[in-house]
């Protein structure tokens, strides 16, 4: 993998009392034509990041590499990175054509290029029909392409999204995630993308980074993120997570022997580089867990509520220790739990679903 | 429905006339009720101890631009109306261009502080503003008069030997009018860059835009209405300064509005007075007509 983007130890600190710490000590590697996803909630130092990347901003300390170039030395407009804003940032003084044009005019391109790129450019985000259209007379959907088109013209080797879709409606939104991923397939060009929507991440990219004040608390890939998260505030901000409490009994490679509260024992997978003892987290998906009667759970409790979402069922029970437990369950044509309200219930899951969180 | 909903309409259209009337009074009156006098008396003859003689006479605009050699009876321009003129014209443009060259970049770094300090910096811009105009003109005569601060300190250092001859020129009046009329330029120049979306400014500089181009290309074109606007903000009243050409210029370096004060004191000339109010007028109109257009044409040409 050639390395696009090498971030070494990048600190942020922001002035004022107390100085505010958005970035603290942030250490990635992005590669070569991938799909990399910044996620994280707001005030994480996702933004942070994008723009110290971009140029907007200059880190407190720490190195920043793009294809051993060094980058912290350039200025903004000299570094071959191009941004899609968050407010899409189009020039309201300029119509469609004359804000994808922008970036390749200040690069003195000649007119002849520049006018087949434009064109290319408008074809490529299906917006050929509105060349001369002033951005105040184009929807907000047809404004986000603008700025995509207006981005890619100047074929920057890294392409950075903030939040690019956080303003359209659910429908777009859909369409759009599919659209950036060919984008990204036909051009070639390395996409960081930020957003605070994991389903988003999840579908779109090839990597994501989770972080959390102004840490980076896992790498991987969305199956690596969402089957093994590697600490609570990661199992906790991705999806549904049920969190029990269990004792590690025996460590073999990467599997642990765990004894849960209700005195039961079963496996679990410990994340890289944990070898801890003694009582940890156990992290089990709401869907990856089965309702079972009493006799047969490794845990047992009492169903709170049941509550019907149309394709699922989630099942909230209290378990025997006090800790609150959901299962979801698929409404399939054979489903027929036979549970109601105030039953006793058992929780049952296979080997080596739970994961050991760090923390 | 229609018929129900017509006579409600046509109800509330004569509530809103009628909400307008007095807005509409006062401006018919005082719009148009002085300057219809003015034209009047620009058209009757001067009577000898000031006011006006009820007697129709072209007089006074055959004097506005021409004179008659007192000895040899031969008609010409009146050289000095005109060079007062050309002085009006030259001083109010130069004062424009100044206060550009200085307000743009103030209500930059103005629209650029935090927020919370934005309003002191307004505030010190604004403090001269409230402070009288005659107290003002005369605090920047204090400085640059032969005997002012800064030839006393020039001479006191040994930079100079004679004090500089600041004081009466034309400069000296472009210094006064620049200092009187620059909080008009800031204000509506800081107005529309504090509208300003500062995220277009990134994009510039993310789009290899140097700090110049993102000036020119970016910031420019989107303040440009703030800039038309304090532009006629500073460019009409300079075209009439009274007080300040009369303090800083003394007698000699007359501009329009001290020429036509002359005609209704000492001149008791107030047809003449009159002729040269309408035609500061029109020179005020002419030129905010050719700006506008200006203007307007470069609109087309960014697109």
């Amino acid at each position: 993998m050639t390395i696009a983007l090498n971030a070494r130890g990048l600190r942020k600190v922001y002035p004022g009392t107390p100085p505010v710490e958005a970035l603290a000590g942030v250490d990635i590697e992005i590669g070569d034509n991938e799909f990399f996803t910044l996620l994280g909630p707001s005030g994480c130092g996702k933004t942070t990041m994008l723009r110290l990347i971009a140029g907007f901003e200059h880190p407190t300390s720490g190195t920043l590499d793009m294809f051993g170039e060094d980058l912290l030395a350039l200025p903004p407009y000299k570094r071959p990175i191009n941004t899609v804003f968050q407010s899409y940032a189009l020039f309201p003084h300029l119509t469609v054509a004359q804000n994808i044009a922008f970036g390749l005019e200040m690069l003195g391109k000649p007119k002849a290029e520049i006018k087949s790129t434009v064109g290319e450019m408008m074809e490529l985000v299906q917006m050929s029909a509105m060349a001369d259209r002033q951005t105040s007379q184009i929807s907000g959907g047809q404004q986000q392409r603008v700025a995509l088109a207006r981005a890619l013209a100047p074929r920057p080797r890294l392409l950075l999204l903030d939040e690019p879709l956080s303003a359209l409606d659910f429908k777009l939104r859909k369409e759009m995630q599919l659209e950036l991923k060919r984008l990204q397939t036909e051009t070639g060009i390395t996409f960081i993308f930020v957003t605070h929507d994991q389903e988003e991440a999840l579908t779109m990219s090839d990597r994501i980074a989770v972080m959390g004040a102004g840490r980076i608390r896992q790498i991987g890939s969305p199956h690596d993120i969402y089957d093994r998260p590697a600490e609570r505030f990661v199992a906790d901000f991705i999806g549904d997570t049920n969190f029990l409490p269990a004792q590690i009994k025996s460590v073999q490679g990467d599997v642990a022997e765990v004894l849960l509260a209700s005195g039961k024992t079963t496996t679990a997978r410990l994340p890289e580089g944990v070898t801890r003892q003694g009582d940890v987290t156990l992290a089990v998906r709401p869907e990856q867990a089965r309702l079972v009667p009493p006799e047969e759970g490794l845990l047992t409790g009492v169903i709170n509520n049941i509550v019907y979402f149309g394709t699922d069922t989630h099942i909230h029970i209290a378990l025997e220790d006090g800790t609150a437990c959901v299962l979801r369950q698929q409404n399939t044509a054979d489903a027929a739990s036979g549970f109601a309200k105030g039953d006793q219930a058992g929780v049952r899951f296979s080997a080596l679903v739970a994961q050991v969180l760090k923390d | 429905m229609t018929d129900l909903s017509t006579p409600t309409e046509a109800r509330a259209a004569r509530r809103r006339w009628l909400l307008l009337m007095p807005a509409l009074v006062i401006l018919a009156l005082a719009a148009s009720g002085p300057l219809l006098i003015t034209v009047v008396y620009s058209l009757l003859t001067a009577g000898d101890y000031g006011g006006v003689e009820w007697q129709f006479s072209t007089d006074a605009w055959f004097n506005v631009f021409a004179q008659r050699d007192i000895f040899t009876d031969e008609l010409g321009w009146s050289d000095a109306h005109l060079s007062i003129f050309w002085r009006s014209v030259k001083l109010s443009l130069m004062t424009t261009v100044a206060c550009l060259f200085f307000g743009v970049p103030t209500a930059y770094f103005i629209a650029t502080r935090p927020k919370k300090q934005r309003d002191l910096w307004m505030l010190l811009i604004m403090i001269p503003f409230w402070t009288n105009l005659l107290i003002r003109t005369f605090a920047i005569l204090e400085l640059i008069r032969n005997e002012g601060t800064i030839n006393t300190v020039l001479m006191w250092s040994g930079v100079i030997d004679a004090p500089i001859q600041m004081l009466y020129t034309e400069f000296s009046i472009l210094i006064g009018m620049l200092y009187v009329y620059l909080p008009l330029m800031v204000l509506p120049v800081y107005a529309s860059m504090e509208r300003l979306d500062f995220s277009l400014v990134e994009a510039g500089y993310d789009l290899y835009a140097t700090r110049f181009q993102v000036l020119r290309r970016v910031i420019l074109p989107l303040v440009k209405p703030g800039v038309i606007a304090g532009s006629i903000l500073v460019f009409v009243p300079s075209l009439g300064a009274y007080v300040t050409p009369r303090v800083m210029g003394g007698g000699n370096q007359m501009m329009l509005g001290n020429l036509i004060e002359l005609q209704f004191g000492q001149g008791r000339n107030w047809p003449l007075g009159a002729a040269l109010s309408i035609t500061l007028l029109v020179i005020v109109m002419v030129a905010l007509i050719f700006y506008v257009r200006v203007a307007g044409k470069e609109d087309v040409r960014h697109g």
